[in-house]
C-alpha cells in the first residue's frame, strides 16, 4: 500500500541497482475529460456532451460505492503538472518505472468504453482508447505495452477491433473486465476469444466493470470494502463460467490472465470444480477434462493485491498449488492498494522462482524477448 | 480415511417434504384453500433438482419418492450407520422462493410444525432448524420465537442467497432474537432466486449454481462482518452449512488485508475479521472441497489456525462422499473428536 511505498522510497539508495521486473497491471489515466476527443468522431463527442456514457449503473460520474481515496489512487501519485493520478508519463517513469527497474509494463486502462449500454458508443470509445494508448504511452516509452480494450457486450465488434490491432507490437493482450451483463463463458463473448486466439494474444480479465448484476448473489451490499472483496468472488464465478461453458475446450490455444482479483482462491475453486464436475459432468459433456486441468494449462494470475496471511509463508502453499510458472507480478499503480515490489514475497523463494515471478513468466506469456 | 467415532453430532441432514400437499394438514383453512384452489405446485428449488446426482447418493436414493423423505431411511443410512448421538434437520423445502410474506409465513409455520410432528417426535436423536419467512423480518422473528419454545429447535435456518446481503441492518431483529434464545443462525447453500445466482449474472447450468455457492458464502461473510453484526451481537454464532471449507483461509487473508486498508469506512468493526470468524463462525464439514491427499488437508487445517471451526456433517442425502468416508484423509483422532462431538456441542447451546 502507498504508505509502505513511501517508506521504501526513503530507504532506497539511488545507486541501488534493482533486479528488472515486469509490472503486469498499470492503469494509465486521461489528464483531461476530453483527452480522447481527437480520437472520436464528432458525432460521439456531441453524444458524450449531451448524454454521457449511459453505463450499466446509475451514476453519471464516479462509482456508486465511493472509493477510499480520490480515484482509488495513492495520494502521492498526483503528477506535479496537474491532472489525476496515472495521467502523466514522465511522472509514471519517475515514480514507478525507473526506481523499480520495470522492464515490461502492461497498461490496463479502466473507465474506458466498457460496461456501456450503447454498444456503438462502446466500440467507438474502445477504439479511441487503443489509439490513445499508442500515442500517449507505448510510442513514447518502449517499456510500456498496451491492452486492446474491446466493446465487451458486442462480441462481433470486439472481434473486429482485435483483428484490426492484431500484429501491432504495441499491444500484448486483449482486455476484458470480470463483471459483464452475463458470465464471461456465455456465447455472446466467444467471438472475442476466437479472435484473440487467432491473433495469439492472451485475454486479460481485470476485476471490476459493470454489467447490471448485484455484486453479490444475494443483492447489493452497503460498503466499498464489500465491493473490493467481492471482486474476487466475481472473478471466481466468471472463471467457473469460462470453464463450464467449455471456452477452454473450444479454444485450446487461448490464454487468459486473471488480473487484480487475487489468486489465493484459485486452488479452492479448481478443487471444487473438479469435485462437482465428477458428479454432474453429464450436464456439461463439452467439458471433457477435469476443470483444474484447463485452469492449470490456460490461466495465469497477476499478483496484486496479494493475499496477506498472518503467517506469510502460508502463501507458499497456495503458490505451490497454483504453480510458480503462472504468477505475474503487478503493482496496480497508481491505485491505493499498490503492492511494493521489494516486499511482496516472503523470504525463502528460490532464485529461479523469484525470477519467474517478477519477470520471466510475463515475458514468456506476452512474447517479449 | 480417518476413523469415525460413536456419539457424534451430524449438523446437516435434510429431511424432505414429500409434496406441498404434505403440508396441508399444517395450514389453516384459508391457506389450504388457496393452495388447492390456485393449483399451487410442489416447491422444489432449482438448487437441488430431484434427480440430480448431487441431490442424492445412489445408494441413498429411494425407489420412489424424494430422497430423504422417509425417517426409516435416515435412521438406517445415517443415525444408526454413523452411531450418532444427534442429527440436526435442515429442511430445504423451497419456501424461500415465495415472494408474498403472508404466503411465506404460512408455509414456514407449516414446515416447522411438520418437522416436529413427522420427524422430531418420532426419533429422540433428531433436532430441528427453524425455517423463517425472511420476506418479513417481523414475521420471521415471530415464527422464530414461536418455535424456540420447543427446545428441540436448536438453530435458525436461512439461505445463503436471498433478497439482500445477510448483514443488512433490516435483518438484525432476527439476530437479536436468535442470540437471546441461544439459537445459532445456520446459513445453508441454496438460493431464493430473487437475484442472479452469481454476482456476474445467470449461468447456463445447474453445476454453475452449485459451484457458485462457495462464492455466495464468501460475500455473505463479508457482509455479516463489516456491517457489524458480531459487534452488536457478540454471543451470536453463525454456521455456514454445505459451504465448502477449502476457500476459508485465502478468503479471510483477502478480507483481512482490505479491512486493514479501509477500516475507517466501518469503524464499528472492532476486531479483525479473522478473530471474528474464529469466535463466531463455524462451517459444516461436507462437501469437503479439497483433493483426497492427507498432505493437502493438513495444510488447509493448519492455515485455519484453529481446530474449532469445522462441525461434522454428512449432508444426507446429498452425494458428497461414498460409503462411510465422511471424514477426509489426514484428520488426527483429536481433530475427529473436536469435529464430531466437541465443536457441535460448543456451537449449539441447546444440544446439551
Amino acid at each position: 500500500m502507498n504508505i509502505q511505498f513511501r517508506e521504501s522510497q526513503e530507504a532506497a539508495s539511488p545507486l541501488t541497482v534493482k533486479t528488472a521486473i515486469a509490472d503486469c497491471d498499470i492503469h494509465p489515466a486521461r489528464a483531461t475529460r476530453t483527452e480522447l476527443y481527437p480520437y472520436l468522431a464528432k458525432r460521439w463527442q456531441h453524444h458524450l456532451e449531451i448524454y454521457g456514457v449511459h453505463a450499466y449503473q446509475g451514476m453519471m460520474e464516479g462509482p456508486p460505492y465511493p472509493k477510499a481515496q480520490p480515484n482509488a489512487s495513492r495520494r502521492d501519485a498526483y503528477p506535479p503538472e496537474g491532472g489525476p493520478q496515472g495521467s502523466s508519463l514522465s511522472f509514471m517513469q519517475k515514480q514507478l518505472l525507473d526506481p523499480n527497474n520495470v522492464q515490461l509494463g502492461v497498461l490496463n486502462p479502466l473507465n474506458t468504453g466498457q460496461g456501456i449500454r450503447n454498444h456503438e458508443l462502446s466500440a467507438a470509445l474502445c477504439s479511441a482508447i487503443n489509439d490513445w494508448q499508442i500515442d500517449k504511452w507505448t510510442s513514447k516509452d518502449k517499456r510500456l505495452k498496451a491492452s486492446i480494450v474491446v466493446g465487451n457486450e458486442d462480441g462481433l465488434s470486439a472481434a473486429a477491433e482485435i483483428r484490426e490491432r492484431a500484429g501491432d507490437k504495441n499491444f500484448v493482450q486483449v482486455l476484458l473486465l470480470s463483471r459483464n451483463v452475463e458470465p464471461l463463458g456465455q456465447r455472446r463473448y466467444w467471438p472475442i476469444y476466437q479472435a484473440a486466439e487467432e491473433a495469439g494474444l492472451p485475454v486479460g480479465v481485470h476485476a471490476f466493470g459493470f454489467g447490471g448484476n448485484p455484486i453479490t448473489p444475494s443483492g447489493w451490499p452497503s460498503y466499498y470494502i464489500e465491493e473490493m472483496v467481492g471482486h474476487s468472488q466475481c472473478q471466481q464465478s466468471a472463471l467457473a463460467s469460462l470453464v463450464l461453458e467449455g471456452v477452454f475446450e473450444r479454444f485450446p490455444k487461448l490464454k487468459m490472465v486473471m488480473i487484480e482479483a487475487g489468486f489465493g482462491w484459485a486452488p479452492s475453486l479448481a478443487w471444487r470444480l473438479d469435485k462437482v464436475w465428477q458428479r454432474l459432468r453429464s450436464e456439461v459433456p463439452h467439458v471433457k477434462r477435469p476443470p483444474s486441468e484447463y485452469i492449470r494449462e490456460q490461466v495465469w494470475w497477476t499478483t496484486q493485491p496479494m493475499e496477506d496471511p498472518e503467517r506469510r509463508e502460508d502463501l507458499f502453499d497456495v503458490i505451490n498449488w497454483i504453480g510458480w510458472d503462472r504468477l505475474l507480478f503487478a503493482t496496480d499503480y497508481p491505485h491505493w492498494d499498490y503492492d511494493e515490489p521489494s516486499r511482496v514475497l516472503p523470504a525463502g523463494v528460490s532464485e529461479a522462482n523469484r525470477e519467474a515471478f517478477y519477470l520471466g513468466n510475463a515475458k514468456k506469456l506476452y512474447g517479449i524477448s | 480415511m480417518a476413523s469415525l467415532i460413536a456419539g457424534g453430532v451430524d449438523c446437516d441432514v435434510h429431511p424432505a417434504v414429500p409434496h406441498l400437499t404434505s403440508l396441508l394438514p399444517y395450514l389453516n383453512d384459508y391457506w389450504r384453500d388457496q393452495v388447492t384452489t390456485r393449483g399451487m405446485v410442489d416447491l422444489v428449488s432449482q438448487s437441488y433438482p430431484q434427480n440430480s446426482p448431487i441431490t442424492a447418493r445412489p445408494d441413498w436414493r429411494p425407489e420412489s419418492g424424494k430422497p430423504g423423505e422417509r425417517l426409516e431411511d435416515l435412521q438406517r443410512h445415517v443415525l444408526d450407520a454413523f452411531q450418532l448421538e444427534l442429527a440436526i434437520c435442515n429442511p430445504l423445502y423451497g419456501v424461500q422462493m415465495v415472494f408474498s410474506e403472508d404466503l411465506q409465513a404460512a408455509f414456514c409455520r407449516a414446515l416447522n410444525d411438520w418437522l416436529v410432528k413427522e420427524w422430531l417426535d418420532r426419533d429422540k436423536r433428531l433436532r430441528g432448524s427453524i425455517v423463517i419467512p425472511t420476506q418479513s423480518v417481523e414475521k420471521a422473528v415471530a415464527e422464530l420465537e414461536r418455535c424456540a419454545q420447543d427446545k428441540r429447535f436448536v438453530q435458525v435456518l436461512m439461505l445463503v442467497m436471498g433478497d439482500t446481503p445477510l448483514g443488512k441492518r433490516a435483518l438484525w431483529p432476527i439476530y437479536e432474537a436468535a442470540e437471546r434464545l441461544e439459537l445459532p443462525v445456520g446459513i445453508h447453500a441454496g438460493s431464493a432466486y430473487h437475484n442472479p445466482p452469481t454476482a456476474v449474472g445467470w449461468g447456463s447450468y445447474h453445476i454453475e449454481d452449485y459451484v457458485g455457492q462457495a462464492q455466495a458464502f464468501q460475500t455473505q461473510l463479508t457482509s455479516l462482518i463489516v456491517e457489524g453484526v458480531f459487534a452488536k451481537y457478540p454471543r451470536l454464532k453463525m454456521v455456514m452449512l454445505e459451504s465448502g471449507v477449502s476457500w476459508i483461509s485465502p478468503y479471510l487473508w483477502r478480507l483481512h488485508k482490505f479491512w486493514r486498508g479501509v477500516r475507517m469506512e466501518t469503524p464499528w468493526v472492532d476486531r479483525a475479521p479473522l478473530d471474528i470468524v474464529r469466535s463466531n463462525i463455524r462451517f459444516s464439514l461436507q462437501p469437503f472441497d479439497a483433493p483426497p491427499e492427507a498432505e493437502t488437508l493438513i495444510r488447509l487445517f493448519d492455515h485455519m489456525q484453529s481446530d474449532e471451526l469445522v462441525l461434522f456433517s454428512t449432508d444426507y442425502p446429498h452425494w458428497q462422499f461414498d460409503g462411510q468416508d465422511a471424514l477426509p484423509e489426514g484428520l488426527t483422532p483429536d481433530l475427529v473428536r473436536k469435529i464430531m462431538i466437541e465443536n457441535p456441542h460448543a456451537t449449539y447451546p441447546r444440544l446439551t
